[in-house]
């Protein structure tokens, strides 16, 4: 073959002319293939099944909000379905000036923090302990985490109760006491963020084992090579933990934290046990029609109360919601660096 | 011995200072430090609450008045009344682990299908991803409750139906987005058996319900399938492997750790949830029955020996087949 035919030569530029396929066969041969149809299909399909579990996923939450508009007048006219005809706003105004809204969301706001600070601290420190030290009962403590995991809370709801209300560790406290000729052989811990505390202290809460078993094949993945720079530059085995080992597992700890947060928020079972009538007002207490809006009976009462609590519902998640939208980068970032690895 | 060896090479220094121990050694017990929370409370405070949830199911409760409470203890009675006398713990029992059995596979394939799904690149892929994990933070706990037997949400979901103009006879409810019929029509002329498809339709049917379960162990899987190196997926498509063929021989191996992790979760996770409808009946009779409270453990602590063996098991057969990547 001949060199190429030079058209236009400068300084910075060259056109050269040379046989080249034509564009349509080109096209042809990129987009008249079977390959390239499997793949616009498994791009359209994918997208269609995206979408549809997105709806599934949406559906309730729009329904529900636009339940919260409703009106008795909407309910008992059979034509309305999802978009009211007659919205009004009575059923936030009553549920957040009679239920204590917010009374419940500044405790809930304080109780879910602590808990999910010390459950975000206590169980990456554990974690790292399972993960990068072999001392001997490793296995052992390991095999504990996993029994609080899968011990239901139902089973020992009762004894938990129990423990909190009566709470002596082994009778110390009972022996102290009657030592010193003090009455009360236990502490009532009922009724007040301490038994949150103690549980969030050990890591044994409501799915820290989780937590502890995230952060530990986290610290798994982080290569050893890191902390033994750190102990030849003689930092101790703590030091080297807070100053090197934390902030490269911020990421993780946000998703820890997001979890422990939002859980502990819209949880039902520990407030339940732990406070009673007379106790702190939490969220699911709020969970309720409120006097004003009790209705006397019309055909669509039940239909009306569930309107209510799914908006009381609603506005339980409401904070949830903007802390997950603000967040949600992060717990993707947190996942995709961890190498979780089993 | 240690201290004769250093006076034979040494001997101008008397050693008697013990061999300080090696750093491996002293890193080793620094762990401790480490787990030295969760191990206090655990045994001061989780220990006696298990212990005494066990002592319960072989005891009668009474409470006093003056506070307090005493202890009868009765054996096995807890248990023998469990099995034989009361009317519904068997057969309920019986039909939560058919249905854990055959909620698993389920929840465990959906998961991981999708987050191979959100795992491509693609447009929208944040936004999707964000929407995915919606169930895992917001639908627990009070959420939870509050739409079981939710009456507002039928009566919403049936409004499709009728804004279409459709005049169906039977109105399908928000949850029963496909009527099982079409599901079943449609197998019917695959000539599948009627087990399968049964199993298929209800699971359709269900599928809200999968969704908001699978929901951590998509995050799981997710982590699992970024943390396999793209360098092994580049020489495949060079060797000429179709996408088929990468998954199968690539990904499934791979991500194989995930799935024994993520059924063992979806196990933990539906036993111990409340919607599960064996911890549902324990709850009932936590709060009708006389002797409810310590029936109910000894109910609970049957189930979860149950349920400790169906781990187990299911541990077991997976570790079988489970491939680990040699990293040097």
């Amino acid at each position: 073959m001949d060199s190429p035919k030079v058209l236009k030569d400068n300084k910075r530029k060259i056109k050269v002319d040379f046989e080249r396929t034509s564009l349509k066969e080109r096209l042809k041969a990129k987009y008249l293939t079977v390959n390239f149809l499997v793949d616009v299909v498994w791009k359209i399909f994918r997208l269609l099944l995206l979408i549809g579990i997105s709806y599934i996923i949406i559906f309730p939450f729009i329904s529900k909000i636009f339940g919260s508009f409703m009106s008795k007048d909407d309910l008992i006219d059979a034509t309305v379905r999802l978009i009211p005809k007659y919205p009004t706003l009575d059923t936030y105004k009553y549920i957040i000036r009679e239920n204590g809204y917010f009374e419940a969301f500044f405790n809930t706001f304080i109780l879910s923090t602590l808990c999910a600070f010390v459950q975000t601290i206590i169980c990456s420190i554990i974690g790292y302990g399972l993960a990068k030290f072999k001392f001997r009962g490793n296995k052992l403590v390991f095999m504990a985490v996993i029994l609080t995991m899968i011990v239901p809370h139902d089973t020992i709801k009762l004894s938990m109760y129990m423990n909190f209300k009566y709470f002596d560790i082994y009778g110390i406290y009972g022996g102290l006491s009657s030592l010193l000729g003090l009455e009360s052989s236990s502490i009532d811990l009922i009724n007040s963020y301490w038994p949150m505390v103690i549980l969030s202290i050990g890591g044994i809460a409501f799915k820290n084992g989780l937590y502890i078993f995230m952060m530990r094949q986290f610290f798994k993945g982080v290569p050893d090579e890191l902390e033994e720079a750190a102990y030849i530059d003689g930092e101790n085995t703590f030091g080297t933990f807070v100053k090197i080992i934390l902030p490269i597992s911020i990421p993780m700890m946000i998703t820890i934290f997001l979890f422990a947060f939002s859980w502990q928020w819209t949880d039902n079972f520990y407030t339940d046990l732990f406070f009673t009538q007379s106790g702190a007002l939490l969220m699911p207490r709020i969970v309720k029609v409120p006097p004003s809006l009790a209705a006397e009976d019309f055909t669509a009462k039940d239909l009306y109360n569930s309107c209510i609590t799914n908006t009381c519902g609603l506005l339980i998640i409401l904070p949830l919601m903007l802390f997950y939208s603000y967040m949600q980068r992060y717990l993707i970032q947190g996942i995709e660096r961890s190498g979780i690895v089993g | 011995m240690n201290a004769d060896a250093t006076v034979k090479v040494a001997p101008a220094k008397q050693v008697k200072k013990k061999k300080p121990a090696s750093l491996d050694r002293k890193k080793a017990r620094a762990g401790w430090w480490f787990v030295l929370p969760f191990v206090v409370v655990f045994i001061a405070v989780y220990v006696p609450i298990i212990f005494d949830s066990i002592r319960f199911s072989f005891n009668e409760l009474e409470i006093l008045k003056s506070g307090g409470y005493e202890l009868i203890p009765i054996g096995f009675d807890n248990y023998r009344e469990a099995l034989f006398d009361d009317a519904g713990y068997v057969t309920t029992l019986i039909a939560g682990l058919k249905q854990l059995v055959l909620d698993i596979p389920a929840i465990v394939i959906f998961s991981l299908f999708m987050a191979i799904m959100l795992n491509d690149k693609m447009p929208g892929r944040t936004l999707f991803r964000a929407i995915f994990f919606i169930p895992v933070i917001l639908s627990t706990g009070i959420i939870d409750n509050i739409d079981q037997g939710n009456s507002m949400m039928e009566y919403m979901g049936s409004s499709e139906g009728i804004s279409q103009g459709g005049t169906e006879g039977s109105q399908t409810s928000a949850d029963q987005l496909i009527s099982a019929m079409d599901i079943q029509k449609l197998f019917a002329n695959m000539k599948i058996g009627t087990g399968l498809v049964e199993y298929v339709a209800g699971l359709v049917n269900d599928i809200y319900n999968v969704v908001n379960r699978s929901g951590v162990q998509m995050l799981i899987f997710l982590a699992g399938l970024q943390s396999i190196n793209p360098a092994i997926y580049e020489s495949c498509r060079i060797d000429g492997a179709s996408s088929w063929e990468t998954f199968w021989k690539i990904t499934f191996p791979m991500i194989s750790p995930m799935i024994l992790v993520n059924t063992i979760y979806t196990v933990i996770d539906s036993f111990t949830s409340e919607s599960n409808q064996v911890m549902t009946y324990i709850d009932n009779v936590y709060k009708n029955e006389a002797n409810g409270h310590v029936l109910s453990s000894a109910m609970s602590w049957m189930y979860f020996l149950i349920v400790v063996l169906m781990i187990a098991l299911v541990a077991g057969l997976l570790s079988m087949y489970i491939f680990y990547q040699r990293r040097d």
